[in-house]
């Protein structure tokens, strides 16, 4: 076991950002903690990483006890912060270099950990870290993050902001360190890049609602689910939200997935929408997808 | 009718670098057009042309039939700006900022008692009316940003990634506000990271390097480049530019 988290609780003042979190992660896994701002995704990462103290339970990585033993542990983490955490006014190759040396190691001697990242920005090492896109910001503070060779990669939102293609650069970053066995710990808000990872903890408010592989969570999703599309998607919401067997309508695009409390006789849909006045009407069976299983489970929690 | 937003070959140069390069395209009144591109492909500098904030190098521009060249501070009356990073004053008290953004905006005293009361209502906000912002959950800070950039009642409202960071059932509820603005014939012109969130705009337009490298209906671009999602159109088109190195 890589990470080990057992009944965590943190709270700020009134707030509770982290209540009773237990979870795993083993060795050489690719794990996402999923969920929105302010779900606690920061404050979970920061215990983790030896920055702040539970107010109950307690955590192990690496088998050693971040509150006692965080000075043991630290070497042994590459820790990328939520918000750009390098120096702006040094150059790429001085931001490598001090992070090198603060660990008590040169770039010389790990290049060949972070040479398929870093030969993509060596070309502009001579750029201050603060001129850089956001696609090369990324790739300079994981590099930095990986220059002591660290066992547990923990990366806070690395792709929060960040445009569409970065982003999937970044995941493909990942997989590959991922295949040299490091364990990584990757937190995010958008849902679809559960996919992307081993396991992931679908968390809330300071709850997780589930933790298990992106196909598993998907399997689970027990309802009968439709997608329905009509010309008009506002007023289509409108209607489903008064169906008798909707559980709960929410758009997806230009069209609206329909949960139902119960199997529907054939036709019975179709049928009251038409009586509404719609047109150009598509319903058809679909898959629950991860954000679908994160809405229904947010739902339940509520209920 | 006069279209929402009119552009011909709007150009914005910084010294040698040009950060946008003759876009041309027209918004319709009412219409939710979705403006997407990569980091540092030339969208904010756009939205600043069109929003009258920034003078283009050369091209045409009408917002709200206005010219940018000669009557931007129209422009800047007849438009609602919401961002992500900065809408509302965190110190103040929700009714603090409706009235504060309403006082801006030129709005009477009693438009501004009439326009808390309908916004704190519709919004479901009047039990915290009095409470900073900063108490408020991310996805309640936003649902009033919205609100308060359309509290001079704009024909058109610009939206700059307005639903990052948001939970899923959140974020939905924000595209129904989108709807129903649009319903009510405001134009919304909006950015966002969440390529599944284009699928939700009438129109979008992709820009590549200061240039739009498509332009159409969600389903049309999907059908007409055979991709199944937004998102990889976007990735083909954006993958190995300038910006993206």
């Amino acid at each position: 076991m890589s990470i080990y988290i057992n009944h965590i609780s943190k709270s700020y003042g009134p707030v509770k950002a982290l209540d009773d979190i237990s979870f795993e992660v083993s060795k050489g896994e690719l794990f996402g903690l999923i969920g929105p701002d302010g779900a606690g995704k920061t404050t979970l990462i920061r215990i983790l990483t030896t920055l702040l103290v539970p107010d109950a339970g307690t955590a192990r990585v690496l088998d050693l006890d971040p509150v006692k033993e965080f000075r043991k542990l630290r070497p042994h983490i590459g820790y990328m912060p939520g918000r750009f955490s390098l120096y702006q006014d040094l150059t790429v190759l001085e931001n490598l270099n001090f992070f090198a040396t603060i660990f008590g190691t040169t770039i010389e001697k790990n290049y060949h950990l972070i040479a398929d990242i870093y030969s993509q920005i060596e070309p502009f090492k001579n750029r201050r870290a603060g001129q850089l896109s956001g696609g090369m910001k990324q790739k300079l503070a994981l590099s930095c993050a990986m220059v002591h060779e660290p066992e547990v990669l923990i990366l806070d939102e690395p792709t929060t902001g960040v445009d569409a293609v970065s982003r999937k650069e970044f995941w493909e970053m990942l997989a590959r360190l991922k295949e040299r066995g490091i364990t990584i710990l990757v937190s995010t808000p958008y849902m679809d890049e559960a996919s992307l990872c081993d396991r992931v903890a679908l968390i809330q408010n300071g709850h997780i609602l589930q933790v298990d592989s992106p196909a598993s969570i998907v399997e689970s999703y027990d309802r009968p689910l439709l997608g329905v599309r009509a010309q008009n998607t506002l007023r289509l919401l409108e209607d489903l939200r008064h169906y008798p067997l909707t559980h709960t309508a929410f758009p997806f695009g230009d069209s609206v997935h329909l949960a139902l409390t119960g199997e529907q006789t054939d036709g019975e849909l179709l049928d009251y929408l038409q009586k509404k006045g719609h047109t150009e009407l598509a319903i058809e069976p679909i898959a629950a997808n991860i954000e679908d299983c994160f809405m229904e489970l947010m739902t339940e929690k509520i209920a | 009718m006069e279209q929402a937003i009119w552009a011909e070959n709007l150009t914005k140069k910084f010294g040698s670098f040009t950060a946008v390069d003759a876009i041309s395209f027209t918004v319709g009144q009412g219409e939710i057009f979705g403006f997407l591109g990569a980091n540092g492909a030339g969208k904010t500098t756009a939205m600043r042309m069109l929003s009258g904030l920034s003078f283009p190098t050369s091209g045409k521009a009408r917002v709200a039939g206005f010219d940018v060249y000669k009557q931007p501070e129209l422009i800047k009356r007849h438009i609602g700006y919401m961002s992500q990073k900065f809408s509302l004053y965190e110190d103040l008290t929700v009714q603090e900022n409706i009235r504060f953004y309403g006082g801006i905006y030129g709005l009477s005293g009693a438009e501004i008692r009439s326009k808390t009361e309908q916004l704190l209502q519709e919004l479901d906000l009047e039990w915290i009316a009095k409470s900073q912002v900063q108490s408020l959950p991310l996805g309640w800070k936003q649902k009033l940003a919205f609100s308060v950039a359309q509290v001079h009642n704009p024909s058109i409202v610009f939206l700059d990634e307005p639903t990052g960071g948001v939970d899923p059932i959140t974020r939905r509820q924000f595209w129904e506000m989108i709807y129903r603005a649009a319903d009510r014939g405001v134009t919304v012109f909006v950015t966002t990271h969440y390529m599944d969130e284009a699928e939700y705009c009438d129109r979008i337009s992709i820009m590549v390097d200061g240039r739009i490298a498509a332009m159409g209906s969600p389903g049309e671009l999907k059908r007409d480049n055979n991709v199944p999602s937004i998102n990889e159109l976007f990735v083909r088109l954006a993958r190995h530019t300038s910006s993206n190195m």
